[in-house]
């Protein structure tokens, strides 16, 4: 699949996402406002990023040029190697709502990916039985989303997102409407499943916290229009090779200094 | 109907609880009492104005000529029905009223649907609609009447006074479904169709209800003044022919099975709405 755009540069596989010198301008009436100004970088496989900075900085507009809802004015975003050109079932995409549509079940929100693509519905509707068994939506498939706390909506937000079987995961704020308890325990639970699962994930948030104890790396943005400022490895040598969870990850004695120079970089940008 | 509503729910939560406290008891014995207000009210209210309709003009405290009596509209109701064939007016303003709520409906639907997929569309067409929605219908009656004569006519004014209301109300339905549910629908891959058949109209139910309803009440009015303008049955003309010949009575009568008529109409669609919201 990738062989033509790998030989074309180099040995090396192209990385999982690229953005190459993108920049984006929206156009209005009263004005063009440019969002990004010549982004670079790239996300490799299995890689869990978070995408930082003040409102206006461009980061949702980031997950919308990825998912193909948008196109940038110029530069290249690049999935695999090769560009964008539309909504593709290879990317999911969770929004800070959990947008469950209220008219139908559980189980069938996370057949509408299938539907819309025309997927075969039987082999579907067995994926979305087992996905959401295993977040421990078993006994509520056939419940609307009416009657679920918001912690297990965004866990069937999730499902109905992981069975079109994405291999990027796209999170704008995902858990911005949950309480604090919830939004930690969700995070976790989310984080957890995303890793296992192997999945590479950009998530935009600004809650500087919540984007280290997730991510392997954070990238911060500064704002209007949106730059690349930063790109910080995370890492918690101190709690043992393996990446810990993201609970465990914001006990470490790392992560206040992590918190401490993301937040003096964002600051420091007015 | 709020109140056979909270009828029903009350009880039904009561037993769920094994013992209920005494103060539960003497609040649902309260709101057993204030449900009977309302209804002894409601009848009362209803008693008060049948029995002073009955007896001032009987006492001649105003004319009886000028606004007949209960008594006398149920005579004129029997005389209706013996006479004047009561049935087959009813049936008539009745059929007029389906198939014309019928058209405004399916027509109103498909342009609303139609300026949704276009917003170019909706962009040229919207000063039109506006001078078309705020036009008083009633004022084309004698065109339609020399254009498509007596029959045609009444329903060209009913579906000319519903349709209009029909697509605005859906159109902005439409307008207001959640951009963000929308925008989850275009990351899953949705085209403009796919949108409109999974998102906007399963999320809309409530509009279109909405629109049957204010429909209702519309395509009587519309049906009923081309009734008035020329026509040989309906109620509409029961009601003209009845003042014409200054029976009062007659008049009352068709206005009264009217109001049911359009009761009858909107008990139908409430239990489509339950049954489509179910």
């Amino acid at each position: 699949m990738n062989k033509e755009v790998a030989s074309g540069w180099g040995r090396k596989a192209p990385p999982k996402v690229e953005f190459r010198n993108v920049n984006l301008r929206y156009f209005s009436e009263s004005g063009e406002t440019h969002a990004v100004k010549d982004m670079s970088f790239s996300v490799d496989q299995g890689e869990f990023v978070s995408i930082v900075g003040q409102s206006g900085c461009g980061k949702s507009t980031l997950l919308s040029l990825l998912s193909g809802l948008m196109r940038p004015t110029d530069g290249q975003v690049l999935i695999d190697g090769k560009p964008v050109t539309g909504p593709s079932p290879q990317v999911g995409f969770m929004l800070q709502q959990d947008t469950l549509f209220e008219w139908r079940t559980i189980l069938e929100n996370a057949l509408l990916g299938p539907e819309i693509r025309n997927m075969d519905l039987v082999a579907a509707r067995e994926r979305a039985e087992r996905i959401l068994t295993s977040y421990g939506l078993g006994q509520f498939l056939h419940h609307t989303p009416g009657q679920l706390s918001g912690g297990m909506r965004q866990r069937a937000a999730l499902g109905r997102t992981m069975c079109m079987e994405p291999d990027i995961l796209l999170l704008d704020e995902p858990f911005s409407a949950l309480d604090f308890q919830t939004r930690l325990a969700i995070a976790e639970e989310i984080g957890d499943i995303i890793r296992r699962e192997g999945k590479t994930a950009i998530l935009v948030t600004h809650d500087i916290p919540e984007a280290i104890a997730m991510a392997d790396r954070v990238v911060v943005l500064s704002p209007r229009p949106g730059r690349l400022k930063s790109i910080h490895e995370i890492s918690f040598d101190s709690l043992g090779p393996t990446r810990p969870s993201s609970m465990d990850a914001r006990d470490a004695e790392e992560f206040r200094d992590y918190y401490h120079t993301i937040w003096t970089e964002m600051e420091n940008h007015g | 109907m709020v109140e056979t509503v909270s009828a029903v729910e009350a009880p039904a939560k009561a037993p769920a609880t094994a013992p209920p406290s005494a103060a539960y008891k003497k609040w649902l014995s309260l709101r057993a009492r204030d449900r009977f207000m309302v209804q002894a009210a409601r009848a009362l209210l209803l008693i008060t104005f049948l029995v002073l309709w009955e007896v001032a003009p009987r006492m001649e405290l105003v004319i009886p000529m000028l606004t007949s009596y209960p008594t006398a509209v149920w005579d004129g109701f029997l005389e209706l029905l013996a006479l004047q064939n009561l049935g087959w007016h009813i049936s008539v303003t009745m059929m007029e009223v389906v198939i014309s709520f019928t058209v405004a409906m399916v027509l109103g639907t498909a342009i609303a649907i139609c300026l949704w997929l276009s917003p170019m569309l909706e962009r040229i067409l919207d000063p039109f609609l506006v001078v078309g929605n705020a036009l008083p219908k009633i004022a084309l009656v004698p065109i339609f009447y020399i254009w498509l004569g007596p029959t045609g006519s009444i329903y060209a004014v009913a579906i000319a006074v519903s349709l209009f209301i029909t697509i605005l109300m859906l159109y902005t339905g439409f307008n207001q479904t959640d951009p963000n549910k929308i925008k989850l629908a275009r990351t899953l891959g949705a085209g403009k169709r796919q949108i409109l058949s999974k998102v906007v109209l399963p999320g809309n139910v409530h509009t279109f209800m909405a629109t049957l309803k204010a429909n209702i009440g519309l395509s009587l009015v519309g049906v009923i003044v081309g009734e008035f303008q020329a026509s040989k049955a309906g109620l509409g003309y029961l009601i003209v022919y009845g003042s014409q010949i200054f029976r009062m009575d007659m008049v009352m009568a068709a206005i009264v099975i009217l109001s049911l008529i359009s009761v009858a109409i909107y008990f139908v669609v409430q239990k489509a709405e339950a049954w489509l919201t179910r």
